[in-house]
């Protein structure tokens, strides 16, 4: 049931997608999703599409994987192309009792559609394809000229890959209390919202102090082992860009010129 | 009245990559009334096993009959099952959520629909039951020390008057006194109301002196199922499979390896002192 939601879990493979250096993988998935917003034309999303399909394909994650993660969004999606449907002014294409659909409403709606999930596929390619160590290392890499400014760029990293770890612990925890609860007779399926709502305080209650309790043990065994933040701190596997890494960024490269190009002649 | 598990199979993570056989061809009887004990490695499927004992798990093929009818039939009360069949968790402790011990109890006859005075007086008896005395009854779980707030979620689940009660690893975590007590009154219990109960660990010492049947699994299938002294015979296929006879076991083979007629098959310490002071004496 919960365990569907994939987006922050790592998928094991052996694959080039895999060993490319996180910092690549996180400028590719920013890029990407900056480029889903250059173009605007039907042209360009096929582009977008056929990257997105290749780079899975490299990934050697199922499809199926990638996937599921978008259920978790289907109800915003779902609201966002209605909206977009049926209340963009511009030529009336079909028109239902009260509500038009215009033409340019349905363009609209199909194209958010097609972000939000191209969106949400292409974020999913990057958790699913590097461990959240690794990508807090290149988040830190990444984010290091942010220094100069004060940002604590050592301390927000550290934050972001424990609670990218806890996701899969905390989903594990929830599917563990509620069997528990439902031994004991309760129910989470049945009733109105506001039943369903009630339902969820014994499932809400041991899951908050079970988190609590796990962060305190864990900054426990971090301050055990001297833990005291980024200062003087050295990796034991520091980043080094390879030849694959240069090749990806020329791809990379390609593909975003490719798409503002089409956005000013297309 | 009595629980059938006929071929049941179960694999996690169905299509993919990782799917993991858990339980593999998995016949049992459990009749009624019965102390049972279930043991087996980490990773052995016992956990698995004992979740569809109460429909939690949906077999992946197979089927398990309560009383005689299918408990995954279209048209079977899940509820009433799990009423019956009762399961606590290990460190059952972390299901604790009401703000006092006696409201926590509660909530498992709340759910069965009981009136508020039937629902109060079980929550009493289940309390009596595992040693909670009165005191504690309006303070907060989480204000108590392990043991007790195991013997509390025990309780919530004793409250529900199941049939079979089924506990996994119910000491885990505990130091030897909260260990023998909390088995004790298990024991007890068992004594005093006539149900099943299945007692999941992974040590033949904590279960030997109480369970009488033992069944054995490792890898996911059912390895022994038979009376303790039988069992624990096969001292080095279960050295094999990570488990380990209860001590006494090893002592006597060891004496009989050194041509003293003792018995081999003793399971208890008790029955160990008497076993050789009847040579001696």
């Amino acid at each position: 049931m919960i365990r569907d939601i994939t987006l922050g879990q790592y998928y094991q493979a052996d694959s080039v997608i895999h060993k490319l250096d996180p910092r690549v993988k996180l400028t590719a998935t920013l890029a990407f999703i900056i480029s889903l917003f250059v173009v605007q034309s039907w042209i360009g999303y096929v582009v977008a599409a056929v990257f997105l399909a290749v780079v899975i394909k490299l990934s050697k994650v199922p499809f199926g994987y990638m996937v599921k993660g978008m259920k978790a969004i289907v109800f915003i999606l779902l609201i966002t192309v209605v909206f977009n449907l049926f209340l963009t002014p511009g030529e009336p294409l079909v028109t239902l009792w009260k509500l038009t659909i215009t033409k340019e409403g349905a363009r609209i709606a199909g194209m958010m559609a097609i972000r939000l999930s191209f969106l949400i596929i292409g974020s999913s390619v990057m958790t699913l394809t590097t461990t959240p160590n690794s990508l807090t290392d290149g988040m830190e890499k990444l984010m290091r000229p942010l220094k100069l400014f004060k940002v604590p760029v050592h301390e927000v990293a550290m934050m972001m890959s424990i609670a990218l770890r806890f996701i899969p612990i905390l989903l594990e925890e929830t599917d563990k209390i509620m069997k528990a609860q439902i031994a004991r007779g309760a129910d989470f399926e049945s009733g109105n919202l506001i039943k369903k709502a009630k339902a969820m305080v014994p499932l809400l209650v041991p899951l908050f102090i079970s988190a609590f309790r796990r962060a305190n043990d864990l900054a426990m065994a971090m301050e055990a082992r001297c833990y005291r933040g980024g200062e003087n701190r050295t990796k034991m596997k520091p980043l080094q860009y390879k030849a694959r890494d240069r090749i990806a960024y020329g791809v990379l490269a390609a593909y975003f010129a490719g798409c503002v190009l089409i956005r000013i002649y297309l | 009245m009595s629980l059938i598990l006929d071929h049941v199979n179960y694999i996690y993570g169905g299509d993919t990559a990782l799917a993991v056989h858990a339980l593999k061809d998995v016949n049992l009887v459990i009749p009624d009334g019965q102390f049972i004990g279930l043991i087996g490695h980490t990773g052995s499927g016992k956990s698995t096993l004992v979740q569809h004992l109460n429909g939690l798990i949906k077999p992946t093929s197979g089927s398990i009959y309560y009383n005689g009818e299918d408990i995954h039939a279209e048209d079977y009360d899940k509820k009433k099952l799990r009423s019956k069949v009762g399961l606590v968790f290990q460190y059952p402790e972390h299901q604790l959520f009401e703000i006092d011990v006696f409201k926590d109890v509660c909530f498992g006859p709340k759910n069965l629909g009981l009136s508020k005075q039937e629902t109060e007086l079980r929550a009493y008896a289940a309390l009596k039951q595992v040693g909670i005395e009165d005191d504690y009854f309006y303070q907060s779980p989480f204000d108590l020390s392990g043991g007790q707030k195991r013997r509390v979620a025990i309780a919530g689940v004793l409250a529900m008057k199941p049939e079979i009660l089924i506990l996994d690893e119910p000491t885990a975590g505990l130091d030897p006194k909260g260990r023998d007590e909390i088995l004790d009154q298990i024991a007890k219990l068992k004594e005093e109301t006539g149900i099943t109960v299945i007692l999941v660990s992974h040590s033949m010492e904590d279960v030997a002196k109480y369970v009488e049947r033992i069944i054995v699994m490792n890898r996911g299938s059912v390895l022994y199922d038979d009376v303790p002294r039988e069992v624990f015979q096969h001292y080095k296929e279960l050295e094999q499979v990570g488990l380990a006879a209860p001590q006494v076991t090893y002592i006597m083979q060891a004496l009989a390896a050194r041509g003293i007629p003792v018995r081999t098959d003793v399971t208890t310490i008790e029955e160990a002192r008497q076993e050789i002071l009847r040579r001696y004496v």
